[in-house]
């Protein structure tokens, strides 16, 4: 318990620090990798699994149902194609009304069959339909349209706020590396992609880049005026605020997660596939990889960005300068004190 | 450095949250009271079920629709869902013939009409008006008096277009008690003969109206707002503006270049010439006959008379929807029940429940005593949410679907995070060697800027989301927005202000153990130094400064302690190395 206030007291102070920004090579590299293989991934197991919503699908419908239990239903629908995520509705009393992904001739004969068994109907009484999508192509384009203005304006907000374009570069950078990599886990689970997802994906973006601005502000603040001082090089001062912030970071890391991790865990465990399931993951794989970019590869690219700068290089000189001196000033009082 | 009369505003912010939470209960009571809202929040079709309604929808010429003609009109439909609110409906097609419309709860009939509406509107100029009610059979224009077209008709205006069989049809129709089964679409090349329905304020009227001269498709977009003055200030009237694409632009110039010569040639305002109207026609039915008082030469005409907001907006919104030549038979109209029901609602606030619980144990372990400043502002800010939610379904028809109940559940984290931020600040001001009431002040002074700005983020992009997306995207937006704001005023109106008291009281003040702002597990540097020696003025780390302080002592500041420690240490070592060298003189 004491140990993490002292784990924070020695960070603000400095005495214990990580070198997330010197190490920056070995962070871009890992990214680098994750990202290469988040687009992998799906490229090799043929695209993402999409749901019915984006897809379309078969709809089937049973009159004068005996029970209108959707458990029936979806148990009918998992005997023929396993892992399938059907949507089983009561419509007008005696209906039922079954949902599943595009289907093959074959199976749409058997869960037919399986559907007149469970419902207690006659072969008559059950009839199928192709769906199209509830998110069609116009609410992707629609959404897509909404996601680069977002970030347009954000870029510019960043830019504005921060009155440097570098911040608002890296920050995208790390909701970038973020979104890829959240994107690869969730094709690696092969979990099936729906409208929760895409909803959690679009909550992690928007998590990404405003976890990146609580960092950011504490390195503005450090950094206001690096030009005169020479106690430390500007990305010295970067690696502090990123240590300064990094109990906020964990803190604030846990406390998002924890509900997510209970609803994944839990709640999805004891319920198997669905909306939660899939907002869950999108948003517990999301939260981590953003706090992480935001430590890993905002700030460090932040510091990578601007080391180049003239004033920036001069102030670095002066800085070994000075600890050049200082080191020089404590040898020579060394001796005197002996 | 404590502020007397702090105390005292910390004080009124919290009563004006308090004003704040009771005008929302007292509307919200308001409102179920009336039976109009309720206490609970409104559920969407995936925890509510609602009404599957499906569409088959008619174009124009009886031919089959394509499959452009059909994404059109589900985006069109889904446009004017949206239109109403944020529900989150479901519009999907099936059979690649059909729209299917899923709603969440029973739709109202404005719902309904809108949905059905269809949209075939243009513009015919107007031939005869009358009263609604029809012409007794006894008054009628015996057979021999019925007009006779002397030629054929040289433009839509003109009066030969009426034919006996026309007027025969003319005096029989009632306005009054209109039929309601829908005859055959009306042929645009010839004259037409239909009502305007009776509205609250105006009695129905019958028109005999000339071909079709521009069609709705022509329509690019309309708009309602007060009309203004001729001095540019804004009247009390309301005014709907239309504004045409290019061709229709032409079309219509030619049309009120004819109509405004009957409009002058009647005495222009205080004339009556029917042939001075155009008429909008919707569906066969007229929804407006406005009279041409100019010739529009831009496409951009405005009408204006006699409209209240709401009226305005509505013939807005038929003329924005309007241009779709596509209209809509119901199939079937059905309950439908909830795709995903009670259990996984149950197992997500389950989850939620016990997520918020591990939550608070977390808080309490890294905060102490503090950790009740997050719980309570997080109860605060739940409050302001349920209530901000339960409102919003009523007027504006917001549902919380399961994704919205998980994206709630999930700002929590940056709810809380508001709090985190501002408590490490805090603290950091403590280990400066601060007193907690300043180090709340200061603490308050930085943290506000990053809550404000990375809260920004979250709110352009549920503004963005909400002004740009359509369906569920829109719903996340607005939920996402929604808790940002509450988040916001939370922090400003509650955490703050009752810091600001809660520092003042010994148990925090003086930093007890349990308080989470103990200074000595902070590692807070003293004031006091031992040998005798207090900390000069000069080091004092961070002292309430005025704003634009030199650099110098900024950096001074930023120096970190392990740092400065370290200075003085060598300080000192320079210090004594001189010492003797003194002495020896």
């Amino acid at each position: 318990m004491s140990s993490f206030a002292k784990f924070g007291n020695e960070l603000y102070t400095g005495k214990r620090s990580y070198d997330f920004v010197g190490s920056k090579k070995i962070w871009f590299l890992v990214a680098a990798a994750a990202v290469a293989l988040s687009i992998l991934i799906p490229l090799a197991k043929g695209g993402f699994n999409l749901g019915i919503e984006f897809r379309g699908g078969s709809e089937f419908t049973v009159s004068n149902v005996k029970t209108t239990e959707a458990s029936v239903g979806e148990k009918a629908v998992h005997d023929v194609v396993p892992g399938s995520v059907p949507r089983v509705a009561n419509v007008a009393g005696t209906t039922m009304r079954i949902q599943t992904d595009k289907l093959s001739d074959n199976e749409t004969l058997k869960i037919k069959e399986g559907l007149t068994k469970a419902y207690g109907v006659t072969d008559n009484e059950v009839t199928s339909t192709f769906v199209g999508p509830t998110w069609g192509a116009d609410v992707t384009k629609q959404a897509l349209i909404g996601l680069v203005v977002f970030v347009a304006l954000a870029t510019v907000l960043m830019a504005l706020y921060f009155r440097t374009w570098k911040m608002s570069l890296s920050a995208i950078a790390g909701m970038l590396v973020t979104m890829f990599i959240t994107a690869g886990v969730y094709a690696l689970s092969d979990f099936e992609v729906t409208p929760s997802a895409i909803i959690g994906f679009l909550t992690v973006l928007s998590y990404s880049l405003y976890d990146t601005v609580v960092v950011f502000d504490k390195i503005r603040e450090n950094t206001a005026d690096i030009d005169s001082s020479t106690r430390r090089t500007f990305g010295e001062e970067v690696n502090l605020a990123v240590n300064q912030t990094l109990v906020r970071s964990i803190n604030t890391m846990m406390v998002a997660i924890l509900p997510v991790g209970a609803i994944l865990f839990i709640g999805a465990g004891l319920l198997g596939a669905g909306t939660l399931r899939d907002l869950s993951l999108a948003l517990f794989v999301g939260i981590l990889i953003g706090t992480a970019a935001t430590i890993f590869i905002s700030a460090p690219m932040y510091a990578w960005l601007r080391q180049g700068e003239a004033p920036l290089v001069k102030q670095a000189q002066r800085v070994k300068q000075r600890r050049a001196d200082a080191a020089a000033k404590a040898a020579a009082a060394e001796p005197a004190k002996a | 450095m404590a502020r007397t009369g702090r105390n005292k505003p910390s004080l009124r912010v919290l009563v004006w949250l308090g004003v704040i939470l009771a005008a929302m209960t007292a509307v919200l009571a308001g409102g179920t009271m009336s039976g109009v809202a309720s206490w609970s929040p409104k559920l969407a079709l995936d925890l509510e079920g609602g009404t599957q309604m499906i569409l088959a929808p008619k174009v124009e010429g009886g031919s089959d629709i394509n499959e452009e003609q059909l994404n059109q009109a589900v985006a069109i439909i889904r446009q004017r869902v949206d239109g109403s609110g944020v529900a989150e409906a479901e519009i999907s097609t099936q059979s690649g013939r059909n729209v299917v419309v899923s709603l969440p709860g029973t739709p109202s009939s404005q719902t309904r009409a809108l949905i059905q509406a269809s949209a075939d509107m243009n513009f015919r100029p107007v031939l005869v008006t009358g009263a609604g009610a029809a012409v007794p059979a006894a008054q009628r224009t015996p057979a021999a008096q019925l007009p006779k077209p002397t030629a054929k008709p040289t433009n839509a205006s003109d009066t030969n277009w009426i034919t006996a069989d026309v007027q025969k049809q003319f005096e029989a129709l009632d306005c009054d008690n209109p039929a309601q089964d829908k005859q055959q679409r009306s042929d645009p090349a010839k004259p037409l003969v239909t009502c305007e329905p009776a509205t609250d304020q105006t009695p129905a009227i019958k028109y005999i109206l000339g071909p079709v001269e521009v069609k709705g498709v022509e329509i690019q977009g309309s708009t309602f707002q007060l009309q203004q003055g001729a001095q540019g200030a804004v009247t009390n009237e309301w005014a709907v503006n239309i504004q045409f694409n290019a061709e229709g632009t032409s079309k219509f110039k030619t049309v009120t270049e004819r109509l405004n010569q009957f409009y002058v040639a009647a005495g222009g305002e205080t004339g009556s010439d029917p042939k001075s109207q155009f008429a909008i026609v919707l569906d066969d039915q007229v929804i407006s006959a406005p009279r041409s008082q100019a010739v529009i030469t831009d496409g951009r005409p405005q009408i204006t008379g006699g409209f209240t907001e709401q009226s305005a907006k509505a013939l807005s919104d038929q003329l924005r929807f309007g241009a779709l030549p596509i209209s809509f038979d119901i199939q079937s109209e059905q309950q439908i029940s909830a795709t995903l029901g009670g259990e996984q609602l149950r197992m997500g606030l389950l989850a939620g429940l016990i997520g918020l619980l591990l939550v608070v144990v977390y808080s309490l372990f890294q905060y102490r005593a503090l950790g009740f400043v997050t719980i309570a502002s997080l109860v605060v800010a739940g409050a302001l949410t349920y209530l901000a939610i339960a409102i919003l379904g009523w007027t504006e028809n917001y549902r919380l679907s399961l994704a919205g109940v998980a994206g709630i559940i999930v700002s929590i984290g940056q709810t809380a995070d508001s709090f985190i931020v501002y408590f490490e600040r805090i603290r950091d001001e403590l280990r400066e060697g601060r007193g907690l009431v300043s180090a709340v002040e200061n603490g308050w002074k930085r943290a506000k800027r990053t809550v404000l700005a990375s809260k920004a983020v979250n709110l352009l992009a549920a503004l963005v989301l909400y002004f740009v997306a359509v369906g569920n995207v829109r719903g996340f937006a607005f939920t996402l927005g929604l808790t940002a704001i509450a988040d916001l005023i939370v922090v400003f109106m509650f955490t703050h202000p009752t810091l600001q008291q809660l520092a003042r009281t010994r148990f925090f003040g003086e930093g007890h153990k349990f308080s989470g702002l103990d200074p000595e597990r902070l590692g807070a540097v003293p004031l006091y130094r031992g040998a005798g020696r207090l900390r000069s003025p000069e080091d004092k780390p961070s002292v309430v400064r005025a704003k634009n302080t030199g650099a110098a002592a900024e950096a001074e500041r930023r120096m970190t302690i392990a740092e400065r420690r370290r200075a003085e240490q060598q300080e000192q070592l320079a210090g004594s190395s001189k010492g003797p060298a003194k002495e020896g003189k």
